[in-house]
């Protein structure tokens, strides 16, 4: 577990179900403040699922999801949503608003939120482009601009009202190998800067190893989680041959004994 | 050369399959069975083995072959002999087998009749509860809507305005002009007989303003709006906008749904008042130039006949149909699945059901109208 800080997000048994099947069994795990943690795990366990459980989109089906010790699921709609409002999230495809422009996309929360002036949120939208490296793009539309753009975007729309907690579905999906570093780098400069606690969902090993200070491994077949801690160290010293085979693509089962891994990163 | 088996006991208890000719996919090759049958006739087989030194050209046809003829003998407990097949084909069959063998999600068994129609009311119950808990929304949205708390953006309810709006007109005009001339030729038919064509303007006019103007301009929105709003929900449920809107507290109900229906609401009575105006208009062209009457007297008829009640009955009428082409392209598009067939099982339901609740509420309301004698 990260050294500093205290837990942010804790999960308490929890079980999740897609449609009727129960993909995940009691899962248990919590997020310092201030730390990238990463969730894990080949596709179709169940990490989506779970991510959606954690951003207030899906009921689990038993279990407990607190943040700063708040009961999430126990609370009534109003609260849920004042909670929400601590999140940003940074969905797979971008999910920006096809008929905003970028700009009216990262202005729309602050309409919504703040008693800024429409000429003080112009500002602020300016520099959350900036921050994402697409100043001037203001007036653009999501389907004028590439993939890698709208993910930016998206998480300049996600950084909008300064959250506590970002999460990241799948950021590095559909990008090419630079976009997905130049993403794994503004998700390591948002750390620093604003000091937010990032729940990051990836298969991608350069991802994982490059930005997580913690993980937990979900696996398809146990249903469960069978791996937490830093993902460097979880390669150098797990002896489960499921968690070696995914953190080396598969390519080994073991590492030889007294080893200290090493992954490329 | 045609593909062929043959079958020799090179010893005790081992059968060998000797394929030959060419194994191929779109060539006809023979079926597993016929060892499944040399098997049935030998119960002391326990293992296979092959020899493909005759076999010419090969692909997925033997492939597939061997596949079946092991996962059978699996059941059988016969042991079969990878060796003597050709390499590609051992390495294919070696994989599909890895793959088979892979734990898969269980399937359930098909239930029993009477729990699948308990299942059926069951679904049928959330159905209906989804419905009517989308219809409370709806409501809630409006109450904010009405005490100044509810946000959309005044410049997309002005889009949805002119698009379910001015953009219809030359379709409402189109259809509607041609049930005027239908009503009017189908009325002339009739009243030929008893010399009384002039009531043709009775006829098309009280029609077309008391339920035909709305029902053909809420059947062209239907197919025109409806399936429009369920394909732009649909397909921002399938792209995560809609869980962009919750995830940051916006409600999509209020944002998305409510200048939607709020836009239909106020265009339908107007729409139809277009239609009616248009039907009529149809119904008089036709009368003066074809079926011969005075355009004066088809005029005064059609002044007398039509009553200001008629026409107030044919705008509630548009305004119910507004709220109905709304709330259910509104609710199918919400309710898509993320994927393509989704988008359109969405689409198509949002026509269907509009359609049919259009009907539905034309027979209520007539019904109404009846009781009360207007």
């Amino acid at each position: 577990m990260g050294e500093t800080g205290k837990p942010v997000i804790e999960v308490r048994n929890l079980d999740l179900s897609y449609a009727d099947y129960a993909v995940m069994r009691n899962l248990n795990f919590s997020v310092n403040k201030g730390e990238i943690f990463i969730v894990m795990g080949g596709s179709g366990c169940g990490k989506s699922t779970l991510l959606k459980v954690l951003i207030g989109l899906k009921e689990p089906l038993k279990g407990e999801v607190l943040y700063d010790g708040i009961n999430f699921w126990q609370q009534d709609e109003a609260v849920q949503q004042k909670m929400m409002r601590r999140f940003g999230v940074l969905y797979q495809g971008g999910a920006l608003w096809s008929s905003f422009t970028l700009g009216e996309n990262i202005a729309l929360p602050l309409q919504l939120y703040t008693s800024l002036s429409a000429g003080q949120i112009q500002e602020v939208v300016e520099l959350k482009l900036a921050l994402v490296g697409l100043s001037g793009y203001a007036g653009f539309y999501p389907s004028e601009i590439s993939g890698g753009m709208c993910k930016r975007a998206a998480l300049a729309r996600a950084i909008a009202l300064d959250p506590d907690i970002i999460f990241f579905d799948e950021p590095s999906a559909g990008l090419d190998p630079l976009s997905a570093r130049m993403l794994d780098d503004l998700i390591l400069q948002l750390k620093d800067t604003l000091g937010a606690t990032i729940i990051v969902v990836t298969h991608e090993l350069a991802s994982i190893f490059s930005v997580g200070d913690n993980a937990a491994l979900l696996d398809t077949e146990s249903k469960s989680m069978i791996a937490i801690g830093n993902p460097k160290n979880l390669l150098a010293n797990s002896s489960d041959p499921r968690v070696i085979r995914f953190l080396t693509r598969g390519e080994k089962t073991s590492l030889p004994a007294g080893r200290q891994g090493e992954p490329n990163d | 050369m045609p593909a062929k088996l043959s079958f020799n006991y090179p010893q005790t208890g081992t059968l060998r399959v000797k394929l030959s000719g060419d194994w191929q996919i779109y060539a006809s090759i023979p079926s597993e069975n016929e060892v499944v049958a040399e098997l049935a006739s030998h119960q002391d087989t326990a293992q296979i083995i092959f020899d493909t030194s005759e076999v010419g050209s090969w692909d997925s046809g033997l492939v597939s072959f061997l596949f079946r003829l092991v996962r059978d003998c699996e059941h059988k407990n016969i042991q079969v002999s990878h060796q003597g097949l050709p390499q590609g084909a051992e390495k294919l069959l070696t994989l599909a087998l890895k793959v088979h063998t892979r734990a898969m999600p269980e399937k359930s068994a098909r239930n029993p009749f009477l729990e699948r129609v308990a299942d059926k009311a069951l679904e049928l119950y959330a159905s209906t509860l989804s419905v009517l808990n989308f219809l409370g929304e709806i409501t809630v949205a409006f109450g904010r809507f009405i005490s100044g708390k509810a946000y959309f953006r005044r410049d997309d309810f002005i889009g949805i305005v002119q698009k379910c709006g001015a953009n219809a007109l030359w379709l409402v005009s189109l259809i509607s002009i041609l049930v005027g001339i239908i009503l009017a030729f189908i009325g002339a038919i009739q009243l030929q007989l008893f010399g009384a064509q002039i009531f043709i303007a009775d006829i098309v006019g009280i029609a077309m303003v008391r339920v035909m103007g709305a029902v053909m301009a809420a059947i062209i929105m239907a197919g025109r709006t409806g399936a429009s709003f369920a394909a732009e929900l649909g397909l921002m449920q399938v792209n995560e906008e809609i869980d962009a809107f919750k995830t940051l507290g916006i409600s999509p109900v209020e944002f998305l749904v409510m200048p939607r229906v709020l836009a239909l609401v106020i265009m339908m009575p107007l729409l139809t008042l277009y239609a009616d105006f248009m039907g009529i208009a149809g119904g008089f062209l036709i009368s003066a130039s074809v079926l011969g009457l005075n355009p004066v007297e088809y005029w005064h008829h059609t002044q007398s006949a039509v009553r200001l009640s008629n026409l107030w009955i044919g705008l509630i009428h548009g305004f119910v149909f507004g709220i109905i082409i709304a709330v259910c392209g509104c609710l199918r598009g919400l309710k898509c699945e993320r994927s393509a067939e989704g988008i359109g099982v969405a689409t198509t339901s949002a026509v269907v059901s509009a359609i049919t609740s259009i009907v539905v509420a034309t027979a209520i309301l007539t019904f109404i109208c009846q009781v009360l004698g207007v």
